[in-house]
């Protein structure tokens, strides 16, 4: 497989190149060649790997000179965050980012472990692989419109556009890295890199609120790289050997459960939501691409790698538990945020949530549910971040209340946030299958506690996304009419979400059958069929009744003849429906508002008992985990 | 097609009543009177109704909410004044922000006189107007059916003529 | 073949039994106030009334969403009396409720998106319920199956008493019943005009008093699950058990008063809690 180090290598090339492309007309056109290239390198690279029989590869059995460079990395870094942190006076991640390095490197020259392959191609990498390259290649377009927007709009923050395109091509060759790497110690550096970069790309705007939300980001992230190098550690001190799929064979609780610690806190699980949300300040491509389609995923990649080994022990039901309390807590929390870009927070850390709860159950169906529901969240969420963000553009707010008819004043866009939001909830959409299966497997393995949070979570979840769908919806005549300032960029990029998000719910018999079964078989080492022949003749009928009864019933009504009458406001309507006489006689504005629940539902009441719940039963189950070992 | 009489809704306006005649319409609706043995109710809503029960006369705050409020009503329609201020304006028919009688702002159908308007009544011209209403259901399908017809009518024409 | 039949019952007969009960049950309230009440057949003559209104409206999608809202509502009707997977079914009602909560919205006026909002609500109070009493066939019978449960050895009931509790709880709200008819109710005057359909006339509004007709039949058809095993004579007990419960949905529907939304949410989701939670539980830890 000779593509694998141009798949990394490539990107890191762009990215070196755009700090000196000052000239944005030409930068431009770089990032569409980057992406482009990036997109096709992975086309050969899966075409190769399917013509050569679309088996399981193991690469690289020794290389003494990438473990050398990697370990020079690991002390860049450090350093890189050591001097930020100096300098502005942080002082938890320096202890963090010193202590796991000095641990990593202490491992590794220290021990002698078994030699193995380094990286490894399987389906779930090639997944991983056509997210990474497709979703992050057009969210890289769409980036190119967009900061335009966004600099034609805060005009009073620094323009640094190449560092911000030079750490989104950084990031790809980062993800790529990530996802390819089978022994730990790589996988260690690239996931080191990739909590750096969201730091760094958080901290864009460089005011207080980011500053202070990145490092939250970091320490968190640092944390979690803590629990990934003590993973390392105790695999290369008892088990002699520090290959990913030697923790699983292994079975050991305590490696497994320092590395589902990483994965929790990159994939923003409770108690550790919080980077997440504070994530929001960076520019929307960021979020688009770091805090929802990739890096995030990164987290429950490595929990959905190391599923089979959760099942039945007490790390699983550690996982499991905080992936369902995730879901219903950031689903409740998500009701009462009325900022477009909050609400997507909280819903990625919700569906989050109900993946990683499917991988610590560690059984076929769970898992081909959280694979299911990955590759559906990346794409609709990468799409409503982006729409939201080319919305916020045009409309110089991300409130969803000033969305309020925005099918009249930005049709195109409405559209595109609409397919988003029916794709996170509504059948037939993907995510409401895996939702299905994930439910009928909670009750399979008998978990209790989880039926009852999925059933609560999905309410709550319904609930958030209808408002927001009822708002866009409104055909309301507008106050003032909006300049639609989204780039052409950004709709080359939100059309193919829009496009891939269709086209997956049309095949997802194919998606199922051709993707999702053989990562499961990959894992598991057979799979069932999980949606039956019978589910996917329903499935039809889904399709039918969502799609195609809307428009043929917009031919039946338009043939009807109606009168149009005003809109009932107790007869002091002021005559087109926005206006009504108040009690002084005066016209006033009508204003309607979504209903936000902040008393009930409000993170101020929720968010401390959440994390506090969520850290004890994760401090309970490391107690019981390492005094178990001991 | 079945009649609108089977089942009349009402909404219920207070145009600057005493609320004397309002409450013997909230009367009718009482398990004494039971207004609903008719198919009637009481609805809140212009979209839904299909009789304008009006108390009290028109003054310059309710005449543009009276007039919307009609126009909101779909066809066929009937307007019932009850209560002599509603007929006529009443003893306040000489005031300076009285228009006068319901009559004066839009089409009224029955009237029902009385200060205040007895049920026994209000529910008689209530059926009154159900007469009213089926009258104006019979003119509103007869002009709908010319209308079909007209079209119809002109498309042979011309296949009359393709035919010759 | 017998689902095919099925099918075309339901499509042919649910409207018609609906408004019948429609009518029963507005005789049986009156009959509980001292009144006389309308005609049985009153709902028919309403429908037929709204048809023959003239069509206003107040904007071009409300009748295109609430057709839809229809249609898709008797697709999920039709899925429950084919024998298809009743969680299916459940998530395609919920996607026809959408259909008529972007009905209402897509006015844009005061009173009907009120209705919207509460209609959210009330769905998110019964919503965990009703995915709990599916959880719950699929615990006593093995499937999720419509088919499959009313071929059991055993009714359901047995096993799911405390499910059929809470779905009766629930079931409230899906029948715009006092205490629970915070969207739009079928009384005259709420604080809230008419709620949800505030700004629906004739047609379009006969066409979403058909399909609550078709809603009915379904839950009916939901409750009947709960009976309904392999004998012959199980069927007419889920019959007159359906008799029983559209008698005491009318009774509570009299004696109650509508609650503030508060009260609906925690009280739902408390009995789901208490009765659906426990009754999973027992099922989990005994089957």
């Amino acid at each position: 497989m000779t593509m694998i180090p141009f798949l990394i290598g490539i990107p890191v090339l762009f990215a070196l190149i755009f700090p000196f492309m000052r000239e944005s007309r030409s930068r431009g056109i770089m990032v569409y060649t980057g992406a482009g290239i990036v997109m096709l390198t992975t086309v050969i690279f899966i075409v190769q790997w399917l013509a050569g029989g679309a088996e399981t590869l193991m690469l690289y059995p020794s290389t003494e000179l990438v473990d050398h460079l990697m370990a020079a990395g690991d002390i860049i870094l450090m350093c890189l965050i050591v001097y930020l942190s100096i300098k502005y006076r942080r002082i938890l991640p320096i202890l963090l980012s010193v202590g796991q390095t000095v641990l990593m490197l202490y491992t590794e020259f220290s021990t002698e472990v078994a030699e193995g392959p380094h990286m490894s191609v399987d389906w779930l990498t090639i997944l991983m692989c056509i997210i990474i390259a497709f979703i992050g290649g057009f969210i890289c377009i769409y980036t190119v419109g967009y900061m335009k927007g966004y600099h034609a709009h805060h005009t009073d923050v620094q323009d640094r556009q190449p560092f911000f395109f030079s750490m989104l091509f950084l990031f790809l060759a980062a993800m790529f890295g990530l996802v390819f790497s089978q022994n730990l110690i790589w996988m260690y550096f690239f996931w080191e890199i990739t909590s750096v970069i969201s730091f760094l790309m958080i901290g864009y705007t460089r005011t207080d609120e980011a500053v202070n939300n990145s490092f939250c980001a970091l320490w968190m992230n640092l944390l979690g790289g803590l629990g990934f190098a003590a993973g390392i550690t105790w695999m290369a001190f008892m088990e002699g050997t520090v290959q990913l799929l030697d923790v699983i064979s292994a079975g050991a609780e305590v490696p497994l459960i320092c590395l589902a610690l990483a994965g929790l806190t990159k994939s923003a699980q409770l108690p550790f939501s919080t980077w997440l949300v504070g994530a929001m300040v960076a520019p929307t491509p960021s979020s688009a691409l770091l805090h929802s389609a990739t890096m995030v995923k990164a987290g429950v990649y490595l929990l959905i790698r190391l599923s089979p080994a959760f099942y039945g022990n007490m790390t699983g039901i550690i996982v499991s538990s905080i992936g369902g309390l995730t879901f219903i807590m950031a689903s409740m929390m998500a009701i009462a945020q009325n900022d477009g870009k909050k609400v997507l927070a909280f819903s990625t850390i919700s569906n989050l949530g109900l993946i990683v709860g499917c991988a610590g159950i560690g059984v076929e169906e769970t898992v081909w549910a959280a694979v299911f529901l990955m590759i559906f969240h990346s794409v609709s969420k990468s799409m409503l971040f982006q729409s939201v963000g080319a919305t916020e553009n045009c409309l110089g707010s991300r409130d969803i209340e000033d969305m309020h008819g925005l099918i009249i004043r930005i049709p195109k866009l409405a559209y595109i946030m609409g397919i988003g939001i029916a794709g996170m909830y509504l059948a037939p959409f993907g995510m409401l299958i895996s939702k299905w299966v994930a439910l009928k497997a909670f009750v399979d393995s008998g978990n209790f506690v989880l039926v009852l949070f999925i059933a609560y979570g999905s309410a709550t979840t319904m609930f958030y996304w209808t408002k927001w769908l009822a708002k866009l919806l409104c055909y309301h005549i507008p106050r003032d009419t909006v300049k639609d300032v989204t780039h052409r960029d950004e709709y080359v990029s939100m059309s193919f979400h829009a496009a891939v998000m269709l086209l997956l719910c049309l095949f997802l018999p194919f998606v199922a059958i051709k993707v999702v079964n053989p990562i499961v078989r990959e894992l598991f080492g057979n799979s069932t069929d999980v949606l039956s022949m019978s589910v996917l003749a329903t499935m039809a009928i889904m399709l039918v009744s969502i799609f195609i009864v809307p428009v043929v019933m917009f031919f039946i009504s338009r043939r009807s003849h109606r009168e149009l009458v005003p809109i009932y406001m107790n007869g002091i309507n002021e005559g087109d429906n926005r206006y009504f006489t108040n009690s002084f006689g005066d016209k006033e504005h009508l204003y309607l508002s979504n209903w936000y629940l902040r008393f009930e539902f409000g993170r101020r009441h929720l968010r401390i008992p959440a994390i506090i719940l969520a850290a004890a039963v994760l401090v309970l189950g490391f107690c019981l985990v390492i005094g178990g070992a001991l | 097609m079945s009649k609108v009489s089977k089942s009349p809704w009402l909404l219920h306006y207070d145009a600057s009543s005493c609320n004397g005649c309002d409450i013997e319409v909230l009367d009718c609706l009482t398990p004494k009177y039971d207004i609903e043995r008719f198919g009637i109710i009481n609805t809140g809503d212009p979209f839904q109704a299909d009789i304008l029960l009006i108390t009290g006369g028109v003054n310059s705050q309710t005449e543009s909410v009276v007039k919307q409020i009609y126009s909101q009503m779909p066809e066929p329609k009937v307007v019932v004044a009850v209560g002599i201020c509603a007929c006529t304006g009443g003893v306040f028919k000489e005031c300076y922000n009285i228009k006068g009688g319901i009559d004066t702002v839009i089409p009224v159908d029955v009237y029902v006189p009385g200060c205040a308007a007895r049920p026994e009544s209000i529910i008689d011209g209530v059926v009154q107007a159900l007469k009213v209403l089926d009258e104006k259901q019979t003119a509103l399908e007869a002009k709908k059916a010319a209308e079909k017809s007209g079209h119809p009518g002109t498309a042979g024409g011309d296949g009359h003529g393709i035919s010759e | 073949m017998e689902k095919v039949l099925f099918v075309l019952a339901y499509l042919i007969f649910a409207p018609l039994l609906g408004g019948l009960l429609d009518g029963v049950e507005r005789i049986i309230s009156a009959r509980m106030q001292r009144r006389k009440g309308p005609h049985l057949l009153q709902p028919f003559y309403d429908i037929g009334k709204l048809f023959s209104k003239e069509m206003i409206a107040v904007n071009n999608v409300q009748l295109l969403l609430n057709l839809s809202y229809l249609v898709i509502l008797v697709i999920a009707g039709c899925m429950l009396f084919a024998g298809a997977d009743l969680l299916m079914v459940l998530f395609i009602l919920s996607t026809a409720d959408m259909f008529l909560i972007m009905a209402a919205s897509s006015d844009s006026s005061p009173y009907a998106n009120m209705g919207a909002s509460r209609e959210m609500l009330q769905m998110m109070a019964y919503e965990p319920l009703t995915l709990l009493v599916a959880v719950g066939f699929y615990l006593t019978t093995g499937s999720f199956h419509v088919s499959d449960i009313i071929r059991a050895d055993v009714s359901a009931v047995i096993w799911m008493p405390g499910l059929l509790v809470g779905f009766m709880f629930t079931a409230a709200i899906k029948f715009r019943k006092s205490p629970f008819d915070l969207s739009t109710s079928h009384h005259a005057h709420q604080e809230m005009v008419k709620g949800i359909t505030t700004e629906m006339s004739g047609t379009t509004l006969a066409i979403m008093n058909i399909a609550e007709y078709y809603e009915m039949i379904l839950l009916f058809g939901i409750f009947c699950l709960f009976f309904i095993n392999s004998t012959w004579w199980s069927w007419i007990v889920a019959v007159l058990a359906c008799a029983l419960i559209f008698f005491m949905e009318t009774l509570w529907d009299n004696v109650s008063a509508r609650v503030k939304w508060k009260t609906l949410l925690y009280s739902c989701w408390v009995v789901t809690l208490v009765a659906g939670g426990v009754n999973i539980l027992i099922l989990m830890l005994d089957k």
